[in-house]
């Protein structure tokens, strides 16, 4: 998620959208999720990899935070 | 003098930055994002553009490739780099540069001849100015709005390391009216403007001599091959 201190132009657009449509009157931010897969199991070693590349590679901690991580089971 | 130019997948800017590099009366060297040669090249110059089509974050999947570990090798040793908009926002992204770049704070991409303030000409890309020179050259951008914590802001304004601030508007919301910045040894330099842009006559900004006879940009060239001789 970008920074909460940081001004957020792509969910103030969003807020000013749902405002103009009569959706009401709401705060919006816009973060990412990215989905990773893996065939192997999703223990403490792979969660533990997935968080370093969530902090390393698929954010900047300048301008935004990892709000979380999160093992889903695929449904087969 | 040899300048190389990085190309990246999705820059835009590299044939005009090797260009400015020659008009400059250096070498221009092509260099390409999967070697891991830098040629024997004396600076540096990482272009704008869209490289990798900004995913995941403006210049992020650049700052990985194979020749930036060169790339950051040679700025830590002390080679002249110089990052121009996307060019900037790997810079930043390698953490060579501090802060970062975000989405314009009106949301719309932007395009305008840029007066700017020179804040440091004591830098490798800078010399051939005088602090409070007041130039202009071309800007063009959705995500240029540079942002620091507060702590990493009062660093940079106290270590006189914003080296360029936005004159009479600020485009893009970017904090303090920043425009550019530098590293702790200033070998290191990105701006969001285009100095390559406004390096010869009839191509460059409008004037009040004449239109588009802006080369404002020409100086940047000229600091770094002053830099690299007198080193």
């Amino acid at each position: 998620m970008p920074k909460a201190e940081l001004l957020d132009p792509q969910g103030k657009a969003v807020a000013a959208a749902l405002e103009r449509t009569g959706h009401g009157t709401f705060g919006v931010r816009v973060g990412k999720r990215f989905e990773i897969t893996s065939d192997g199991p999703a223990d403490a070693a792979t969660l533990a990899a997935v968080e370093a590349i969530a902090r390393d590679v698929l954010s900047n901690g300048v301008i935004e935070d990892v709000v979380g991580v999160h093992v889903v089971e695929e449904a087969r | 003098m040899r300048i190389g130019v990085v190309t990246f997948p999705g820059s835009l800017d590299d044939r005009d930055a090797l260009r400015a590099v020659r008009l400059a009366g250096a070498e221009p060297v092509a260099l390409w994002h999967g070697s891991h040669s830098l040629e024997g090249v004396d600076a540096l110059v990482l272009p704008g553009g869209f490289s990798y089509g900004d995913y995941l974050r403006c210049g992020a999947i650049a700052s990985l490739s194979p020749i930036m570990s060169e790339v950051i090798a040679a700025a830590k040793g002390g080679m002249p780099v110089l990052g121009i908009c996307n060019g900037f926002q790997m810079l930043t992204e390698s953490r060579l540069l501090p802060g970062g770049l975000i989405r314009n704070d009106h949301g719309t991409f932007i395009r305008r001849d840029q007066q700017l303030r020179v804040e440091n000409a004591s830098t490798a890309w800078t010399n051939a100015f005088e602090t409070g020179d007041e130039i202009t050259i071309p800007l063009k951008n959705g995500e240029g709005s540079f942002v620091a914590s507060s702590e990493e802001l009062a660093r940079l304004e106290g270590e006189g390391r914003v080296v360029f601030r936005y004159l009479g508007v600020n485009p893009n919301g970017s904090l303090n009216d920043i425009a550019g910045v530098t590293n702790e040894r200033g070998n290191v330099v990105g701006l969001m403007p285009h100095p390559e842009h406004a390096t010869e006559p009839g191509f460059g900004p409008d004037t009040t001599a004449a239109m588009r006879s802006g080369v404002d940009g020409l100086r940047f060239f000229a600091s770094v091959i002053e830099a690299t001789i007198a080193a």
